[in-house]
């Protein structure tokens, strides 16, 4: 349920995500899920990769600053009110946060991902469990 | 202050002894040269100024002007003997700007000051590069940094300055006394 997300500063201007990814291709690095959030000057870019470490070393040497957190990574049924009743109920009623959420559909069909930073990954673990 | 033939500001010297030192040796330069501007008052009373180290560099010259006056003229100042800034009339210390990032931050600050006029106003904007250690992976905690910067910039300083968060720089680190001002108005004039 845990996973290591790689948080990436970058500055709101054109070419700054073409660097990070560029370096991150050069490092055979593959990405499992992306996004990126945005501010006026700046903007950070949230990774799920195959090889986090790999990863970390290639974004640092390419001068940029990065760090790893621990996000939630959950799979729900890909149908209407899944995620509602599998996740966000739950942690409502478990008085978790949700600080941001990003999703994308699994391979199998299926199923869909969640990834979420919450403000208290034990209560959170224990309430989806 | 200058008279209509623009050619210099002429030094009231009835009231004020003008010097010109070499910055490092103190040794007092001749008229022409360039050096930085001493000033002792002649008629002042109860503080007197002795020798003031102004930190402005300029030359004079004695030759009499096309207007008649003998006093002897001062060129325009084209730089400052430290890192001194003025900044909508207030003077600014660079140092002054890394002490408060020491203290918000709790590292090595790297920082740019850039300075502007846009309009009629002076602009000031202080860069601050995001390490590791300050990178905070949720974009109100960064937002908050730069307000909290904002803040105590603002009481350090005096005047209100914008505070961008910036990626790291590596041209910053190569130069062996880091480049950290870039004053994009044109305030100094040229030496002769």
């Amino acid at each position: 349920m845990n996973a290591p997300q790689i948080s990436v500063f970058l500055e709101n201007r054109p070419g700054r995500l073409a660097h990070l990814l560029q370096v991150l291709a050069a490092a055979e690095v593959n990405m499992r899920a992306l996004s990126v959030a945005d501010s006026a000057d700046f903007g950070i870019v949230r990774l799920i990769v195959d090889d986090a470490d790999a990863a970390m070393e290639a974004i640092h040497a390419g001068g940029m600053t990065a760090r790893t957190t621990q996000v939630l990574r959950v799979e729900v049924p890909d149908a209407p009110g899944a995620l509602e009743r599998a996740v966000v109920e739950p942690l409502a009623e478990a008085g978790v946060n949700i600080e941001y959420m990003y999703a994308y559909g699994g391979r199998l069909s299926e199923t869909a991902v969640v990834v979420m930073k919450v403000d208290n990954l034990e209560k959170a673990q224990q309430a989806l469990a | 202050m200058e008279c209509e033939h623009q050619t210099g500001l002429h030094i009231f010297e009835d009231h004020f002894l003008p010097e010109i030192i070499d910055p490092d040796s103190g040794e007092v330069l001749p008229y022409g040269q360039s050096g930085e501007l001493v000033l002792t008052t002649l008629t002042k009373e109860a503080l007197p100024v002795l020798r003031y180290r102004t930190g402005d560099i300029t030359a004079l010259h004695p030759e009499t002007c096309a207007c008649g006056r003998t006093m002897v003229r001062m060129e325009k100042i084209s730089g400052r003997t430290d890192d001194m800034l003025i900044v909508r009339g207030i003077n600014i210390f660079p140092s002054q700007i890394e002490t408060v990032l020491l203290r918000v931050e709790g590292i090595q600050p790297h920082y740019q000051i850039i300075v502007d006029r846009q309009r009629t106003l002076d602009d000031l904007e202080i860069w601050v590069e995001v390490s590791d250690e300050i990178f905070a992976d949720e974009i109100r905690r960064l937002e908050m940094l730069e307000r909290e910067l904002r803040n105590e910039l603002h009481n350090a300083l005096g005047i209100n300055a914008r505070v961008k968060l910036v990626e790291p720089r590596s041209i910053q680190r190569s130069e062996g006394k880091a480049k950290r001002v870039f004053d994009r108005r044109q305030v100094y004039g040229e030496t002769a």
